[in-house]
Order: structure tokens, then C-alpha cells, then sequence
């Protein structure tokens, strides 16, 4: 399976991808469910993770999507993410933010949709 | 670093969101091992359930980097999820996640801006849950109780279960076969309705319970 090699996440490759920088801090503004559309298109040039994210996010994906479709650790797709819209070339639509309490239109919109299914 | 030619595949056509999606919400299905929470999120999903991998950080492996154990399986832990597009600019994922104390490492950004969660119960194993709801507690993080209905699992009025699992009078417990797909929308309707009884009347949550 040609999947396989993106699957093969083992530390030195993680942290290779990464260059070396720390995961931990750039999960900072991403959620799991914050979404992406591309901006741009893949270039040759570009690190082949990179390409790959804006090939993918033609349509809105989730960071937990991309990182299953990439088969990397959400905190690595993080780190790439953050490239990405640094470099403007992704847009991203944060989430609700977390608040006590959600909306009631909000959670009334949920109610339908889910009756609906 | 090369990929030796290989692309990893993007959703296919008939799972692509909208692109007028603007906002995105999560809940937490979260259980025991083996308690039905990979069938539940399948079961409501409108695209092939997913699974994203997340390693576990130093803190969780140093033992076991430092003693030379082999790495490649000892790291990372799945997290499956789902999704249901609501409308043209809302969607709603749906993680599911195990409950043990040693997998807690997860929930850090699981639950951060999680509407709330559902807790998957399997009465004959109601101690794996005790940990969970506690830590829900502690955390605050909203949620229902689903009984999750194995067919040697053991049948107890909802009160009784209720006082064995020392829930709050106000925290919904309801019946559900994660298998059924209607069955496991029910248990979302039953979290986003007391999501929505506990935002248009906060005190109700706040109520002692005796
Ligand atoms: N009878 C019955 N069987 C169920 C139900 N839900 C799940 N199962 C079965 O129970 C088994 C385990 O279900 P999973 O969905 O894999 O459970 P899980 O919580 O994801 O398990 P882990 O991820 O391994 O912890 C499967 O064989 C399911 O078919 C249910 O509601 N009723
Ligand atoms: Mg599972």
C-alpha cells in the first residue's frame, strides 16, 4: 500500500518534518475542528507535507481531517498549518470559540440538522 | 525526506463540505474499552469514520525511550471521528476517545471548545466509567450518560444506575444500540437538548443534589 510511507510516523521522521521545532507550542490557535480551504497551489518546490495540505483543502477540511488524510499527528499538521498561513496560503475559519455557556441559535441549528439525519 | 512518490488521498467527491462552511463544533464520545464508541461515531457519520494519531509526548514515553524499547508501537493513540454537515455553515464532528486515566493526555485539545460529550456506558463493566465522569466533572464539560445495550448486559432501572454511578438528578441517561444509526443520533438529540436546557436556564445545573 502506497499509504503506508505516510504512515510510517516514527520520531526521527516526525521531527524531520517538523525541522526540529517543538509541537507542543504550535497547537496554540489550532483546534482539532478548526477548518482550512487552500489559498494557493502546490508548488514543486514546496516540502511535499505542504503540498499534499493545499492539494487536500480545496474544499473546507478539518485539521483532525487533514491529519487522518496525511496520517500525521495533529500536533505535526499544526506545525505545518502554521507554514502554510504564515506563507498566506490558507485561510482558516476558527471555530466557536469555547465559551461557558454555546448559543442557543446555535445549538438550535444543531437540533435541526440532527433530526434531519 | 520524500514520500517515494506516494500522495495520500483527500476526500472523495461526494464527502467535500460545502465551501460556504464557516464554523465547525465537536463532541466527545468517550467510554471504556470495547464499549461501542468507534460503532457510535460510524454509525452517525455521513463520511467514512476517520482516524487521526497522536503521539504521545515525552512525558508519557521517556521510560520507554530511555530503556531502548522499541518506539514504533508503543507512541501514538487513535482518536476516531466522524462528521454530520447540519447546514451550509455549520458542521458538527463527532471524536471518540477511551476513557482510561492513561489516554487522558488527549484531552487537552479534545475538549477545549467541545460543545459537550457522551459518555458510553456498558453496565456490565459500570466501574470503568467512575474515573471518566469524575474527570468530566472536574473539568466541567457537560455531558450524557448512553447505555449502550449488549445482549448479556444486565438491565437496571435508570434510577438505580443513577445512584450507582452517583450522577446528578439534572444529567440525562438514556438507552441507546450504537449499532443503530437513528438510535445513535437519539444520543446527540438527548446531549444538545440538555446542552440547550442547561444555556437557557443556567441555575438548573447549579441545583444541589443532595
Ligand atoms: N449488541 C451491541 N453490540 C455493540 C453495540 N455497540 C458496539 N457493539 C459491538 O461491540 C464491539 C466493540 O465496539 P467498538 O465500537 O469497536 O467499541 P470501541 O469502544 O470503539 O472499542 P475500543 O476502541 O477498542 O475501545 C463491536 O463488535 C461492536 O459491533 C451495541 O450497541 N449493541
Ligand atoms: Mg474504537
Amino acid at each position: 500500500m502506497s499509504n503506508q510511507d505516510w504512515a510510517n510516523a516514527n520520531p526521527e521522521r516526525l521531527y524531520v518534518i517538523s525541522g526540529g521545532r517543538d509541537r507542543k507550542s504550535a497547537t496554540a490557535g489550532f483546534d482539532l475542528v478548526t477548518l482550512v480551504v487552500a489559498r494557493a497551489r502546490p508548488e514543486p518546490t514546496m516540502q511535499p507535507e505542504h503540498a499534499a495540505i493545499l492539494r487536500i483543502c480545496g474544499s473546507p477540511l478539518s485539521v483532525a481531517e487533514i491529519s487522518a488524510y496525511l496520517r500525521l499527528p495533529n500536533s505535526l499538521v499544526t506545525v505545518l498549518l502554521a507554514d502554510l498561513l504564515a506563507e498566506r496560503r490558507i485561510e482558516v475559519r476558527a471555530p466557536v470559540p469555547p465559551a461557558a455557556l454555546p448559543d442557543l441559535s446555535l445549538l438550535e441549528a444543531v437540533i435541526h440538522g440532527l433530526q434531519r439525519l | 525526506m520524500d514520500f517515494n512518490g506516494s500522495e495520500p488521498r483527500g476526500p472523495r467527491e461526494a464527502e467535500l463540505l460545502p465551501a460556504t462552511v464557516a464554523t465547525a463544533v465537536k463532541v466527545v464520545v468517550v467510554g471504556g474499552f470495547g464499549v461501542g464508541k468507534t460503532t457510535l461515531v460510524g454509525a452517525v457519520s455521513e463520511i467514512r469514520p476517520l482516524t487521526t494519531e497522536e503521539t504521545m509526548t515525552e512525558a508519557g514515553v521517556g521510560i520507554d525511550d530511555l530503556a531502548g524499547v522499541e518506539r514504533k508501537n508503543s507512541t501514538t493513540v487513535a482518536m476516531d471521528f466522524g462528521r454530520i454537515t447540519i447546514s451550509d455553515e455549520l458542521v458538527l464532528y463527532v471524536f471518540g476517545t477511551p476513557g482510561q486515566e492513561r489516554f487522558w493526555f488527549l484531552w487537552n485539545g479534545l475538549f477545549e471548545g467541545a460543545l459537550g460529550a457522551v459518555v458510553l456506558v456498558d453496565t456490565r463493566r459500570l466501574e470503568v466509567s467512575f474515573d471518566v465522569l469524575g474527570r468530566l466533572e472536574d473539568r466541567g464539560v457537560p455531558f450524557v450518560v448512553a447505555l449502550n445495550a449488549f445482549p448479556e448486559s444486565p438491565r437496571y432501572p435508570v434510577e438505580e444506575l443513577r445512584a450507582a454511578l452517583d450522577l446528578p438528578h439534572h444529567v440525562p441517561i438514556v438507552h441507546c444500540d450504537a449499532r443503530s444509526r437513528e438510535s445513535s443520533r437519539d444520543v446527540l438529540m438527548a446531549l444538545m437538548r440538555y446542552l440547550y436546557d442547561l444555556a437557557a436556564q443556567p441555575a438548573a445545573a447549579a441545583q444541589p443534589v443532595g
